[in-house]
């Protein structure tokens, strides 16, 4: 009876050993792709490109989020919402967010006053300004993300912010 | 003859609700017309696709049946001058739908003589057409469903040609409490209809119709029957339903007349079916047949707060006001103004709007009984026993309450036809149909963010893109350069030193 239970305890030590070699080398070996996880955050994201995170756009702060372990609560646009939504991605604890959520608004150029210097049409991370050299700019609304960057470097102070109704 | 045929049961539609009928205060006398107003209101916006584009300017003196404005993007429709006058406002002006309460419309002050554009060529046979040229024909008359939906009938029916197709169905179903337009319409214009008819199943090559009609409609059953019987075609079978809340539903008359159900998310083409409003046929009829693009319809004005209630005629853009003063004006008692049926239409503050393509009823109440608190649900389960779609409102009210997206989807709110029969059952007096039309627009809303944040990543890659290759352009240019120079020798790279130094001394600023 006993080489019985011998042999049963055996053979299971055998098996979970094996196993656990097994998932060992396979976790060294292929480590997940973190471009998937990356993708996903990024995914959550407001795609505003605004750069108040402290990241030059929304992908480079997702793959700071992932790989050097940056806050999640830096996304003023996204609100408590993105958050939420990331830490639940990331099994994170949801804290609030390092600064007042912003509305969400589009930048209007005051056309009368617009030299044409094109600063603000280079600084548009979506490329939602047109206009060329010394001739009026305009805002394309509907891409517009809101993200404030031409703002600081109108030369004359035409661009103001106008919330979305 | 093909008479009355055998009443259906309701075995195969789900729910619905036996409502009291009020349609007889409206049925008592023939469709009247109202006259010329002084001012008509057209919105671009009739139909559910994009607003159309006015073609016609401030000024303008503009002839009955002429083009305003043509039909732009994905499901749109022109819109027509209703009488002749003068444009003399384009601009925001309060309508009845469903997001917003003003929309651009163009004004026409008209003179009176409702002086008709020259036709553009003569009106021919319908059958010497193209079936496709017909379809396309029928896009040009700004014709859109009559029933409610407005979408527009020939993109409808190009779609539907897509798709191997079985019967056409005609909804005389009206079975909203108070309207009764497209009941005096088959009494009145049944051979226009019944042309309308001939005229849709040449262009889907269609070979079978019903024409459906409630069992309360005892008048516009016998008309379309005595037409049917001149005409003496027997592709077209009246057929007679029981008087049900909601059986006009495009989906639910599918099933009640071939009892195939519409698949979730689907239309009434993937079983085959293709459904048009009585309406609509004769509207098709008159373009077609008289050139007459959709600038008029039959509308009910009723209601206890309507001192003579009746079915009308107006041109589209005739204000509200107009119709009811046409109509008695209001009873002293008048209260409310709805734009469409007690269940599924809208309220309205003001009676300035004008009647539009969708506009099927004009119904004023008196003032309600105030309304009992909403109270908690007590999961009685009554709302999922009337909903005509199988959905399990009690449910789908929890998950809208916590806005919970994926339930609500996966429960099917999409497949919800706001027919308000939960509303009506509802022993808590919860506002079920309120609350699932706020969180359609929110699903909507989140969907409409996700798509630009999207489109914001794609213009944001695409833009770090093309400053790479600008970028890498230029280091190659210049490392060309570069070589040259050298390969020139010191004398030249002296030369261009001093060119640099001499560009600066003039130019010292930069």
């Amino acid at each position: 009876m006993w080489t019985s239970i011998i042999t049963a305890i055996l053979i299971v030590a055998g098996i979970a050993l094996a196993a656990g070699l097994l998932l060992g080398m396979a976790s060294r070996k292929m480590p997940g792709d973190p471009n998937q996880i990356i993708d996903q955050v990024n995914d959550l994201l407001p795609q505003t490109q605004c750069a108040q995170c402290g990241y030059p756009g929304c992908r480079p702060y997702a793959q700071a989020i992932v790989s050097d372990d940056a806050a999640i609560n830096l996304c003023p646009p996204g609100g408590d919402d993105t958050v939420q939504r990331l830490a639940a991605l990331l099994g994170r604890d949801a804290v609030p967010l390092a600064e007042a959520a912003t509305v969400a608004s589009v930048a209007l150029i005051e056309e009368s006053q617009c030299i044409g210097c094109t600063h603000c049409r280079d600084a548009c991370p979506v490329d939602a300004i047109t206009g060329a050299h010394q001739f009026m700019h305009t805002v394309i609304a509907t891409e517009c993300t809101g993200c404030e960057l031409c703002i600081a470097p109108c030369p004359v102070d035409c661009i103001g912010m106008v919330p979305v109704t | 003859m093909s008479s009355p045929a055998a009443t259906y049961d309701l075995g195969n539609l789900h729910g619905g609700l036996r409502l009291p009928a009020e349609k007889a205060q409206s049925t008592a006398s023939a469709i009247q017309s109202v006259p010329i107003p002084n001012q008509l209101v057209l919105p671009i916006e009739q139909h559910v696709g994009e607003p159309a584009h006015p073609i016609v300017g401030i000024g303008e003196y503009v002839r009955k049946g002429q083009l305003l404005a043509e039909a732009y993007g994905s499901l749109s429709a022109p819109i027509h001058a209703s009488s002749s006058g003068k444009v003399v406002a384009i601009e925001p002006w309060p309508v009845s739908r469903r997001l917003g309460r003003k929309a651009p419309c163009i004004v026409i002050e008209c003179d009176g003589e409702d002086r008709e554009a020259e036709l553009p060529e003569e009106t021919v046979p319908f059958n010497t057409y193209e079936p496709e040229s017909l379809l396309q024909k029928i896009l040009q008359g700004g014709i859109v469903g009559l029933g409610g939906a407005v979408f527009p009938t020939g993109q409808k029916l190009m779609q539907a040609t897509t798709m191997p197709l079985e019967y056409l169905i005609l909804n005389g179903v009206e079975c909203e409490p108070y309207i009764s337009c497209d009941d005096l319409l088959m009494r009145e214009q049944a051979a226009e209809l019944l042309g309308g008819v001939q005229i849709l199943m040449y262009a889907l090559a269609l070979t079978d119709c019903f024409i459906v009609i409630e069992s309360d409609k005892p008048e516009a059953i016998s008309a379309i029957g005595e037409a049917l019987a001149e005409l003496n075609d027997a592709r077209i079978t009246l057929k007679q339903v029981p008087t049900i809340y909601p059986s006009g539903g495009e989906d639910q008359l599918v099933q009640l007349v071939t009892n195939r159900e519409v698949p979730s998310g689907g239309l009434p083409t993937d079983v085959g079916c293709v459904v048009q409003n009585v309406g609509t046929a004769a509207a098709i009829y008159r373009w077609i047949c008289e050139g007459e693009p959709l600038i008029s319809r039959v509308t009910t004005v009723t209601g206890p707060g309507v001192s003579s209630p009746m079915n009308v005629t107006a041109r589209i853009g005739t204000t509200v006001a107009d119709i009811i003063s046409f109509a008695g004006g209001y009873t002293a008692g008048a209260d409310q103004l709805i734009i469409g049926g007690p269940m599924c239409g809208k309220s309205v503050t003001t009676d300035s709007v004008p009647v539009v393509k969708a506009t099927n009823c004009i119904l004023v109440l008196n003032k309600a009984s105030p309304l009992s608190d909403e109270q908690p649900c007590i999961r009685c389960g009554e709302c999922a026993t009337v909903c005509p779609i199988q959905l399990l409102p009690q449910q789908l009210f929890w998950y809208a309450c916590a806005d919970n997206e994926e339930k609500l989807r996966s429960h099917g709110l999409t497949d919800c036809i706001e027919c308000g029969c939960c509303d009506l059952v509802c022993p808590s007096h919860i506002p079920l149909t309120a609350d699932f039309r706020n969180a359609k627009a929110r699903i909507q809303e989140l969907a409409d963010e996700k798509a630009r944040a999207e489109r914001a990543r794609l213009r944001f890659e695409s833009r770090n893109e093309r400053l790479e290759t600008e970028k890498q352009v230029r280091e190659s240019e210049l490392a060309l350069q570069k070589e040259e120079a050298l390969k020139a020798g010191p004398a030249a790279i002296e030369e261009i030193l001093k060119r640099q130094q001499k560009k600066q001394d003039q130019d010292p600023e930069d």
